[in-house]
């Protein structure tokens, strides 16, 4: 099967994707299709937006070859740093595109859902820059071990509302953020922070993000005479950072592209978020796409150390690429991930997110070669996991 | 076929249909609650397969979908507590699903089951129109279903008039826009969506849902259409008493003065 990197008319990425969404939703999605390619194609869109990323966010984010971690995988591993974007991860280049689209389209509200509190602070951030009001749902049980984020959020003025329901994490947050939709169809629009969701968010999250490798391949250009890498790898919860390190390298057969997924526990264990290993086809807020259920198409709770990967699924791209082989999917457990992430603090003096650190694991996985350049997507700084560090040192 | 909702809508105005959630709050509760509603006077029963992420669903359902997984319900054993429905229970019956745990169990074979203990209908929110044109329309009318569509105030006419075009039954209609269970007056606003679908003279009849609690708001909307759905409301008083038969008496009660 032909991978591909746009979705169909109707929204398909191979087998996976489409709009499944209840008729109250309807409108506003219809628009959303209708509009996001015509405004994001725009010279006026791409130059806020460009404007935006390097002046804000501080783009381009720095391509590092981490030369104390290349010795000890005897390959060369350069680190695409955003973690050092303004609020600290990716996230921020999605919720500006989304704002900036959401202005466009007359709305006077955001709504966001957020795990790891990341895509909340960065949506909180693009609403204060832009004067409009701002709700993010967060699971319960995120809102505890995710403390640092929301009171950054409640800083910028966001309101951040608790979500009791399910598992009370990111995935009920993603319900209760389109059930506040449904109730508020007119003047809001949904900032989905991950490739998930209705046809058109899985590609226009990916296109947002696109930026991450549209830049590696000039960064890497300048420092070893190839745009292209042998291997880039990036964890996936929904998998926005990966769809966004992938997206300029789809297409080039010759680059390896390797996606960290969270194990938690284990695979058997029955706790764990890794959704192409134990998934199947089904439909989940709004899309057709791989999740973790029941033989009875319930939904079964996945179980992660990091907030931000901790979701019963992926987008249907991150789906389609798998399906197509175009993407290698690696089980990366809540110790592979810990000891990933400290291994960086003690040999770069970088502290990653636990989510990026499930990226970095495969690093112990994968054997490279001493030629070999390995670009590692490190999606988000570790600060707000300091806790969850201290319990592992 | 002859299908019991074509029948019902053709004899009977003010309808009153019944929303609950299969297993609960019981596991066993199913069957008994059908016989009593029908014996209390409801016109059409849906049926609720319960699921673990139901978008369009407020705390009330959302809450009784959790118990009945909890209970144990799952589609097979719903089919198999409602293997002889039919011998007791004859008002219209329809499914209302989310679309996984349908197509988890097989589609076609799920609307080969509702034929086979003679189910009359479907309501699968999250199916949109193109996709059940494009999909699945072919299978239901094979099994002599009928699948019901929601529309709501911020349906277009074109997105009205395709769903009125593929469906032969009854339009449900959304009263405003809001999860199920949210109080609210039938005001201006609904009025005026209903004055909108009156002048596009439908083929399908309409039947109002969402935000119906009682007698009085099931006599507000029945001013406007052919009748109403309550769900939130008997779900709640369900939940609020020890027996569900005698709760589900108590609850039909206003509607029999």
């Amino acid at each position: 099967m032909k991978t591909s990197l746009r979705p169909d008319e109707r929204g398909y990425f191979g087998s996976f994707g489409g709009a499944f969404i209840p008729e109250m939703m309807q409108a506003n999605v219809a628009e959303l299709q209708e509009r996001y390619e015509e405004i994001v194609g725009t010279e006026e869109f791409k130059n806020e937006f460009d404007k935006l990323l390097k002046d804000y966010v501080g783009r381009p984010s720095p391509l590092y070859l981490a030369t104390r971690l290349s010795e000890k995988y005897d390959t060369n591993v350069y680190l695409k740093r955003e973690d050092l974007n303004h609020t600290g991860a990716h996230k921020i280049n999605n919720s500006l595109g989304q704002i900036i689209l959401a202005k466009k389209l007359g709305k006077h509200r955001i709504i966001a859902e957020t795990g790891a509190g990341q895509h909340g602070v960065a949506t909180a951030t693009a609403c204060a820059l832009m004067g409009l009001e701002c709700v993010v749902f967060m699971g319960e049980l995120d809102v505890k071990r995710q403390a640092p984020n929301v009171g950054r959020m409640k800083m910028l003025g966001a309101q951040v509302v608790p979500v009791s329901s399910g598992s009370k994490t990111l995935k009920d947050a993603t319900n209760e953020a389109m059930r506040y939709w449904i109730a508020n169809p007119f003047d809001t629009h949904y900032i989905i922070g991950s490739v998930v969701g209705p046809h058109p968010y899985p590609d226009m999250v990916a296109r947002f993000q696109s930026v991450i490798s549209e830049e590696v391949r000039k960064q890497l250009k300048e420092k070893t005479g190839s745009e292209l890498p042998d291997t880039v790898i990036a964890c996936v919860g929904g998998g926005s950072n990966a769809a966004g390190a992938f997206y300029h390298f789809l297409e080039e057969d010759s680059v390896q592209l390797i996606a960290a997924e969270a194990a938690g526990k284990g695979l058997e264990s029955g706790y764990t978020a890794a959704a192409t290993f134990k998934g199947v086809s089904g439909i989940l807020h709004g899309s057709k796409t791989l999740f973790m259920q029941t033989a009875d198409g319930q939904v079964v709770e996945p179980h992660s150390i990091s907030a931000g990967l901790d979701y019963p699924g992926i987008g249907p791209a991150l789906a389609h690429w798998f399906e197509t082989g175009r993407v290698e999917y690696q089980a990366i457990t809540d110790e592979d991930a810990m000891k990933a992430g400290l291994e960086l603090c003690k040999l770069e003096g970088i502290i990653p997110a636990v989510e990026s650190a499930h990226a970095l694991a495969v690093l112990d996985k994968v054997k490279f070669g001493k030629d070999k350049h390995v670009v590692v997507n490190l999606s988000g700084r570790g600060d707000k996991d300091l806790e969850t560090y201290l319990t592992y040192l | 076929m002859k299908n019991r909702i074509n029948t019902t809508l053709d004899s009977k105005d003010n309808i009153l249909s019944i929303y609950f959630t299969a297993g609960y709050p019981k596991l066993d509760d199913t069957m008994k609650v059908l016989k009593q509603l029908e014996q209390s006077g409801a016109d059409m029963i849906e049926i609720g397969v319960p699921f673990s992420d139901p978008i369009a669903d407020g705390p009330t359902i959302q809450y009784s979908n959790t118990v009945a997984l909890e209970n144990g319900m799952s589609v097979q054993l719903l089919f198999d507590q409602l293997k002889d429905v039919r011998k007791t229970v004859s008002i219209p019956l329809i499914m209302m699903s989310s679309l996984n745990p349908i197509i988890q169990y097989g589609f076609e074979r799920f609307c080969q089951k509702c034929k086979g203990i003679d189910v009359d209908g479907l309501i699968i929110p999250d199916l949109p129109v193109e996709e059940y044109i494009r999909e699945y329309k072919g299978v239901v009318e094979s099994y002599g279903l009928r699948n019901i569509i929601l529309i709501t105030p911020s349906s277009t006419d074109a997105r009205i008039r395709l769903i009125d075009e593929h469906t032969d039954s009854f339009i449900y209609m959304v009263s405003s826009a809001a999860t199920t269970g949210v109080n609210q007056n039938f005001s201006q606003d609904f009025e005026a969506f209903a004055s909108r679908l009156k002048a596009m003279d439908l083929k399908n009849p309409l039947i109002t849902g969402f935000g119906i609690k009682d007698k009085e708001s099931f006599d507000q909307v029945t001013q406007f259409s052919k009748g109403g759905i309550i769900g939130s409301a008997f779900v709640k008083a369900v939940v609020e008493q020890e027996d569900a038969v005698q709760a589900t008496a108590d609850f039909m009660l206003q509607f029999q003065k």
